[in-house]
């Protein structure tokens, strides 16, 4: 050994590792390799997800599927989720307008306006009611203002089902809000402040602004949450076989109704359509999320 | 009981104070200092008189965090067009001092200040004051450079524009720019982000939007303490320009650097006290030269000349 051949005091070669070194390698890979079979064990899952749903759903992808609504009878070939797709997208639309603001402005308060006694009151009801099951909030809508509790009765109806989905987003958006709006740094805050901002202003001009694009994901989180849900819809939209343009009385449709309602039926034709009918979900899914970190990522070159 | 503290420091301080500063001293301009300065120097009939060169003055002034007594009582004159340091080690209380110069220390849930801080004779914790009105004319510049994730334009417009500011603002924002010595580095990227500036660029960036708000002080909460030898020295030139026409207020780890740039100096030390805990309290408050060069308290030369902290 040639180590032994050197002086006392020369220099130890780096190749040579010292004490635990060698085993504190060892150990280090060990975990590395654990992650990577753990975050694998999680990929496999959506991989299956993936590849069913395009594999199935691609075969009655077509435009007449995109641009025709549903045949009457389930066992008729052809056709398509025209209505589904509308329906979604409207019932969408009602569901951001009314949940995303609300959403942001209950995180707002939560995390802005700390000091107030109400603060931690709302932000254990935010958590309660993110843990409601959303079958519950399709009855509880269906209740109010299907039935007409509350005095007068809009049926079922559009506005009914993305009131029910405004209040399953309602939660999502707010503690995903909250996350992101404490990772503002004070700095930014004290800044504002310091320059005789008041505090609507120091949340308007810094604090928003400043969280915006992670203000988007949050929300977009919770649209994709809402576009897959049926539970809150079976109750409220209640489903529709033609485009729907009526915001109230008039039954709305939608791609997972459609699909829940076509898949569990013996027909091929209808289950063919399901499983394009989920592809485009996906997919609808899949662009609003590109769009609005596409729109942000304009949004953040501009500041 | 803190008001017989507080007059018996008045006395020391009297004693100690030469010249300009003990005039300064002399002339309070808010009622209840008034009467406790006329019985620390008997017979001063120019007493009531404001003096136009004391621009804030605190009187018996503490801050409590809860319960918890930060800065025992203390009593400061802060000069017109003059630069006053508060040194000392960590913990003793002069950064929350500061704080409660502009009320930055209200954003803080439990902050209490107590006894008087007055601008222009004015209590800045009266009644009926808004703390948004006090920080627009004491401006403030924080430790770690913090730049909005604006445009270095829309960095500096922002306090004008909050306060409703309807005049040129392009001119504005130059006239900011000219002040802290940025213009020439940025005048040909207005429009880009402030954050693709340098530390120290970062730092007169905030130093020109804490100006563009017109204030006539300017609080300094170690200012380049996150900055390199020469933007550090670039900063300190720019403190020495801006003080013809700004009071400046600086808070300061490095004792030479308040050497180097302030007129005035207050030494800040944190002692234990009967209930066991940490407060600070205002040792020393002198003219810089004679504060580094004769001190008269005994833990101020222990402080300066490396002993402890």
């Amino acid at each position: 050994m040639s180590i032994d051949a050197t002086p006392a005091n020369a220099h130890p070669s780096l190749h040579t590792r010292s004490a635990n070194a060698a085993k504190r390698k060892r150990k280090d890979r060990m975990m590395t390799g654990l992650l990577i079979f753990c975050v694998t064990l999680v990929l496999i899952p959506i991989a299956l997800i993936l590849y069913q749903v395009v594999q199935r759903g691609i075969g009655a992808m077509s435009w007449e599927f995109l641009s025709k609504v549903q045949p009457f009878a389930q066992r008729r070939e052809g056709g398509g989720y025209l209505n589904g797709l509308f329906g979604t997208l409207y019932l969408l639309v009602i569901a951001v307008t009314v949940a995303v603001p609300l959403g942001i402005a209950t995180a707002t308060f939560i995390v802005e306006y700390k000091d107030s006694k109400l603060s931690p009151v709302i932000r254990f009801f935010t958590d309660v009611m993110s843990g409601v099951p959303s079958i519950f909030i399709g009855l509880y809508i269906y209740a109010l203002l299907v039935q007409g509790r509350i005095g007068f009765s809009i049926g079922f109806s559009t506005l009914a089902g993305g009131l029910a989905l405004s209040l399953l987003m309602l939660p999502i958006v707010a503690r995903a809000s909250e996350e992101v709006l404490r990772l503002v740094p004070d700095d930014l805050r004290n800044a504002a402040f310091g320059l005789g901002a008041r505090r609507w202003q120091v949340v308007t001009k810094t604090v928003l602004p400043a969280a915006s694009s992670g203000l988007i994901t949050g929300s977009m989180l919770a649209v994709g949450r809402a576009a897959g849900e049926t539970a809150p819809l079976l109750l409220t939209a209640l489903g529709a076989f033609v485009v729907t343009p009526a915001l109230v009385n008039a039954p709305q449709s939608a791609l997972p109704l459609l699909i829940y309602n076509e898949a569990r039926g013996p027909f091929d034709a209808a289950h063919a359509r399901a499983w394009a009918g989920a592809l485009e979900l996906m997919l609808l899914v899949l662009i609003l999320t590109i769009v609005a970190r596409a729109v942000n990522r304009n949004h953040d070159m501009e500041q | 009981m803190h008001d017989e503290q507080s007059t018996t420091r008045d006395t020391e301080r009297g004693e100690m104070m030469t010249g300009e500063t003990a005039t300064a001293r002399s002339a309070q301009p808010s009622a209840r200092p008034t009467a406790r300065l006329d019985a620390a120097v008997p017979g001063s009939a120019t007493a009531l008189e404001p003096a136009a060169d004391v621009v804030m003055a605190t009187r018996g002034m503490e801050v409590y965090y809860r319960d918890f007594r930060a800065i025992d009582p203390m009593d400061i004159d802060f000069s017109a067009r003059q630069i006053t340091a508060l040194i000392g080690p960590s913990g003793c209380g002069k950064s929350t001092a500061l704080r409660s110069l502009n009320r930055m220390n209200d954003l803080i849930t439990g902050a209490r200040v107590i006894g008087s801080v007055t601008y222009h004779g004015e209590d800045i914790y009266d009644n009926g004051i808004d703390p948004v009105e006090i920080r627009r004319r004491i401006g403030m510049v924080f430790q770690k450079p913090n730049p909005f994730p604006k445009s270095i334009f829309d960095n500096i417009a922002f306090g004008p524009r909050i306060a409703g500011f309807k005049g040129n603002m392009a001119e504005l924002v130059e006239e900011s720019l000219l002040k802290a010595a940025l213009w020439d580095e940025v005048k040909d990227k207005l429009n880009e982000s402030a954050f693709a500036l340098s530390g120290g660029q970062q730092q007169r960036l905030c130093i020109a939007r804490a100006i563009a708000t017109s204030p006539d002080v300017l609080l300094m909460d170690e200012p380049c303490s996150a900055l390199d030898p020469i933007a550090t020295l670039r900063i300190e030139e720019l403190m020495m320009e801006l003080k013809e026409n700004y009071s400046i207020i600086i808070v300061t780890h490095n004792m030479q650097q308040a050497a180097r740039v302030s007129d005035m100096t207050a030494f800040f030390n944190v002692a234990l006290n009967d209930r066991g805990q940490r407060t600070g309290h205002l040792v020393e408050f002198s003219p810089t030269d004679q504060l580094f060069t004769s001190p008269r308290e005994k833990a101020t030369e222990d402080y300066i000349t490396g002993r402890f902290g």
